[in-house]
């Protein structure tokens, strides 16, 4: 087996799932803040095996799910603009904003073009000098050097025809807004691995420092995700609540200056509005003025209508802990995969999606 | 969204590009923010076509060790010391 499949091995998992049986404790809840873990566990099906005293929650980690719609409704906008190309993650496109998805705006004829990277959103346009390439850019720390590069090799190829329409958010703000709100009890954190890779461990050190709350880096295997939950669970139970990271083999205390320093070379802090919270101050990351030949919002500035919620979607509540997708009506019946109300139920990252495909299966 | 997925780098090549195997399927990526260099036979992490960090082999063997034993692990680490160190 290899080194890397090593953490998927059952009987390895078998050991630590044991451990967390055996500690006695009472009730705690524990969030994660990744829509990649969100899926993970639902996969593994560790939700089901953890003891009863151990309710495992999902926080507001799915960057395609806290996009507003007002947001949406602006991506859609772009992509109608006479000469210009709508350039998006394919986890956007099925998304409804106020009144269609990026899907249906490309059904009525307007270029709406899925790209996996960035690099193929410059190729696009080095290849289409005649067009206007806008690409819709959302995402947490993790995506956001991605999008940095993609505008610094636009700046140094002279490719004037690219610009970004940047929604991208941090987690440490929206982690720090939901725990703020107080609605929800978090009593430990699975932290996001990969935002981690990029801003370092060390910056989830809040947590416990401003919080009293331990916190696990985790990586995306089961047996990552079950050794950061016994950790956790042993800091609960100790009454000393610090910072672990069981994900050393990817991320560093410090994380990755060079892709954070490009992110921070290209875009300045600003507030962000986020589905389910409204506006966060400081959340999001907008293009410095230096860079104003690429930033879609200087570019094309667009009047939008007020934006418009399905009244019977609570993925709001869900992003911030307090609902499951199973208190929502529409769950399962209204709204599935094939014809989601919400952005929950289309992202493969979002909660109801990961419900509806794993809650019923056995472990 | 923030999946990564672990590739082996084949070939360097201009701009700062790496050819790399992901899981059988060979693709160019790019090395612009990748901290430190990559050499062939290196594995690194990427995200959405960027490589975001090198894969540390060592730790993730001292890991898996840690994870079957768990007990210091769970103790919290003195001051200013790595956990997994
Ligand atoms: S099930 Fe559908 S409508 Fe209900 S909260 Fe989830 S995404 Fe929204």
């Amino acid at each position: 087996m290899s080194l890397l499949a090593s953490f998927r091995d059952s009987a390895r998992a078998k050991p630590i799932l044991e451990r967390i049986r055996a500690r006695r404790g009472g009730p705690v809840s524990i969030m994660e803040f990744c829509g990649g873990h969100t899926v993970a566990i639902f996969r593994s099906g560790i939700r089901s095996v953890m003891p009863e005293r151990v309710r495992m929650l999902s926080g507001p980690g799915c960057p395609v799910c806290v996009t507003s719609n007002a947001d949406l409704d602006r991506a859609a906008a772009l992509a109608k603009l006479p000469g210009v190309i709508l350039a998006t993650y394919g986890d956007m496109l099925k998304v409804p904003g106020s009144h269609e998805s990026l899907a249906e705006v490309k059904a009525q004829g307007y270029p709406v073009e899925v790209v996996y990277s960035t690099l193929d959103a410059l190729k696009l346009a080095a290849a289409h000098p005649d067009r206007e390439i806008v690409f819709f850019g959302i995402g947490f720390e993790t995506t956001a050097p991605a999008a940095a590069a993609a505008v610094l090799q636009a700046e140094a190829k002279k490719l004037r025809n690219f610009s970004l329409c940047s929604v991208m958010k941090l987690t440490i703000p929206g982690a720090k807004a939901l725990l703020s709100m107080g609605e929800v009890n978090v009593d430990g954190v699975i932290g996001p691995g990969h935002v981690a890779s990029i801003i370092g461990a060390d910056a989830w050190r809040f947590l416990p420092e401003e919080y009293g709350i331990p916190v696990a880096i985790s990586g995306f295997e089961p047996l990552d995700l079950l050794a950061a939950t016994d950790a956790i669970l042993g800091m609960i139970d100790d009454g000393a609540p610090d910072l672990v990271n069981t994900y050393s083999r990817i991320v560093k205390p410090e994380g990755n200056r060079k892709a954070w320093g490009a992110v921070e070379r290209v875009f300045e802090l600003r507030g962000a509005s986020w589905r389910g919270f409204g506006d966060i101050p400081a959340s999001g990351l907008a293009l410095r003025e230096e860079f104003a030949a690429f930033d879609a919002d200087r570019r094309f500035p667009l009047d939008i209508p007020p934006s418009e919620e399905h009244p019977a979607c609570r993925c709001g509540e869900v992003l911030r802990g307090v609902a499951e997708p199973t208190d929502c009506t529409a769950f399962g019946a209204a709204c599935t995969p094939e014809h989601p109300l919400g952005p929950c139920m289309v992202s493969s990252e979002g909660s109801c999606a990961a419900y509806y495909h794993y809650k019923r299966q056995a472990v | 969204m923030c999946l990564a997925v672990p590739a082996k780098v084949l070939e360097l090549r201009d701009d700062d590009m790496a050819l790399v195997d992901i899981s059988g399927t060979q693709r160019e990526i790019s090395l612009m923010v990748l901290d430190g260099d990559a050499a062939p036979g290196d594995y690194v992490l990427i995200h959405v076509g960027y490589a975001i960090e090198k894969i540390d082999e060592e730790e993730a063997q001292r890991t898996l060790e840690l994870f079957a034993q768990m007990e210091e692990f769970n103790a919290p680490a003195p001051e200013g010391e790595d956990p997994f160190a």
